[in-house]
């Protein structure tokens, strides 16, 4: 099936669907997305709200089993084998995922052993993560203590624990203020630049998608609507490279994003 | 197969040291019982309850079952927060054992309920039960082995659940009846004929028997080997469940 998986290639989709089973019958919420993510690639996935964007990266990420279509991780079938490619890709959802009461130094370790380190590797790895991400003075306090920005460091950690091979982030930058943010973005184009990690993230920030994103992927209600670098999204759908993405965005997709989900989406 | 052992112990000293810092969940969950105890224990002491023994070696049994029934049943409630959390999908794009994940936490509860089931013993004794300890024993591993099923079935549930309002209520909606029917309060064998008989649709029943059998130390007696198989039975199909929902991706 994929031997024609080209070996730049990090992610590629070929059909990818989920639909999901409701007292009001089946709704679609991916109708078949194919695109190809480059090694080392940072690829911006937008599409407005309920368009199948977080179903999508669940799926990717092994949380939720695709209902049609196919689709290689960072080289393993994600149907055949969901440890592997467990193994070698790293997630971050909307929500984070530490616990509040848990000490920093706890989750990261705790998390090390869940990628399968030994208690000392774990801890080992913990320091360094800290070190790494700038939250080495942090590791005694619990999560709840740490503001915004630091939060969003120390889930980035901990989808870092085991070097994944592709970082899925959703919304990274959702809830902070523009200085984080700032820092965030820095973070992630150090993350590629250090470690060659492919980085495939959502975000309804277009300046964000603008600013950090090497190519754009747009759904909309389930389908991949268009792609193509920031520059010529614009050039193609705003009339200029001068246009502003926003414009592009309204273009492609024809409306704002601000529609409800319509989709059940898990949280 | 080892991994599944490290990632249970993983996941169960995770849960363990969450349950430590928590001097409420350990303290309140005996509590309940223990008023039973006080409150309602004296007033059952010149009963005449069937059988042999004394009133604190049926009553005794029943209070250690209802302690699982209602201290497990409620394991999901703080699964569904962990969900919101994003904590159960941070573990499961991991590559640990899903059945770790459910095993991890329910030891936990069992673990924590065996302790508060020996608290219980330890008032019951001040307030005057006298039973062998082999019997004793026994109770506590079929307290042990309900809260095992129990938590299983309240996890895969709240995998399901959408939020805490929607799975309370089904919990006490299936607990209330589970009571009433199992004759945990006072023994079956004091019902009308057709109370008794509905009341062996319900596995808890059985369960109950066997521990009131054990309390007088009748270690022969067929109700011990129907419990036994009842709550065997019941583990089984619990832990199945369980481990269907953490594999299957939540939808």
């Amino acid at each position: 099936m994929d031997s024609s998986l080209d070996s730049s290639d990090s992610i590629r989709t070929s059909g990818l669907a989920r639909t999901f089973t409701t007292p009001r019958g089946p709704v679609e919420a991916v109708r078949g997305i194919d695109l190809t993510v480059r090694r080392g690639e940072i690829l911006g996935f937008l599409g407005p709200n309920g368009a199948g964007k977080t179903t999508t990266l669940r799926m990717l990420t092994t949380l939720l089993a695709p209902t049609g279509g196919t689709a290689t991780v960072a080289g393993h079938d994600l149907a055949r084998d969901p440890r592997d490619v467990r193994r070698r890709t790293g997630y971050v959802a909307q929500s984070g995922g530490v616990d509040p009461a848990v000490s920093v130094r706890e989750e990261l370790v705790t998390q090390g052993r869940l990628y399968g380190l030994r208690k000392a590797e774990a801890a080992a790895r913990a320091d360094e993560l800290a070190h790494e991400l700038g939250l080495t003075g942090l590791l005694d306090r619990p999560c709840a203590a740490l503001s915004g920005g630091q939060r969003r460091r120390l889930d980035i950690a901990m989808a870092l624990t085991h070097r994944p091979e592709v970082l899925f982030l959703d919304e990274p930058t959702t809830g902070l203020d523009p200085g984080s943010r700032a820092d965030l973005w820095d973070l992630v184009r150090r993350i590629r630049a250090e470690w060659g990690t492919t980085v495939f993230l959502t975000t309804h920030y277009l300046d964000e998608a603008d600013a950090l994103a090497d190519r754009l992927v747009v759904v909309d209600r389930g389908t991949v609507v268009a792609e193509g670098t920031p520059a010529e999204l614009k050039t193609r759908y705003a009339g200029s490279a001068g246009a502003t993405l926003q414009d592009a965005f309204l273009a492609i997709t024809g409306r704002g994003p601000v529609e409800r989900d319509a989709a059940p989406v898990a949280v | 197969m080892p991994t599944i052992l490290t990632d249970t112990a993983l996941v169960f000293g995770r849960y363990a040291r969450q349950t430590l810092r928590s001097k409420a969940a350990m303290t309140f969950g005996a509590l309940m019982p223990s008023l039973y105890l006080v409150l309602y224990g004296p007033l059952l002491a010149h009963m005449p309850l069937g059988g042999t023994g004394s009133s604190w070696q049926v009553l005794v049994p029943g209070l250690l079952l209802q302690l699982a029934l209602f201290g497990a049943s409620f394991a999901g409630m703080a699964l569904i927060i962990e969900k919101q959390h994003g904590i159960v999908d941070r573990m499961r794009v991991t590559p640990v054992s899903r059945l770790a994940l459910l095993l991890g936490r329910i030891l936990r509860d069992a673990a924590l309920l065996t302790v508060q089931a020996a608290v219980i013993v330890l008032v019951a004794v001040a307030m005057g039960l006298r039973a062998p300890l082999p019997g004793v024993l026994l109770g506590f591993a079929f307290t042990a082995v309900l809260a095992l099923s129990l938590a299983s079935l309240s996890y895969a549930l709240a995998m399901k659940a959408a939020a805490p309002t929607s799975f309370a209520p089904l919990v006490n909606a299936v607990n209330m009846p589970a009571m009433l029917l199992s004759g945990l309060l006072l023994p079956m064998s004091l019902a009308p004929g057709w109370l008794d008989v509905l009341s062996h649709v319900m596995p808890l029943r059985y369960l109950v028997d066997a521990v009131r059998a054990a309390f007088v130390g009748h270690y022969s007696d067929p109700a011990l080997l129907r419990g036994t198989l009842a709550a065997l039975a019941l583990l089984a199909v619990s832990v199945t469940a369980g481990t269907r929902y953490f594999r299957k991706a939540g939808a």
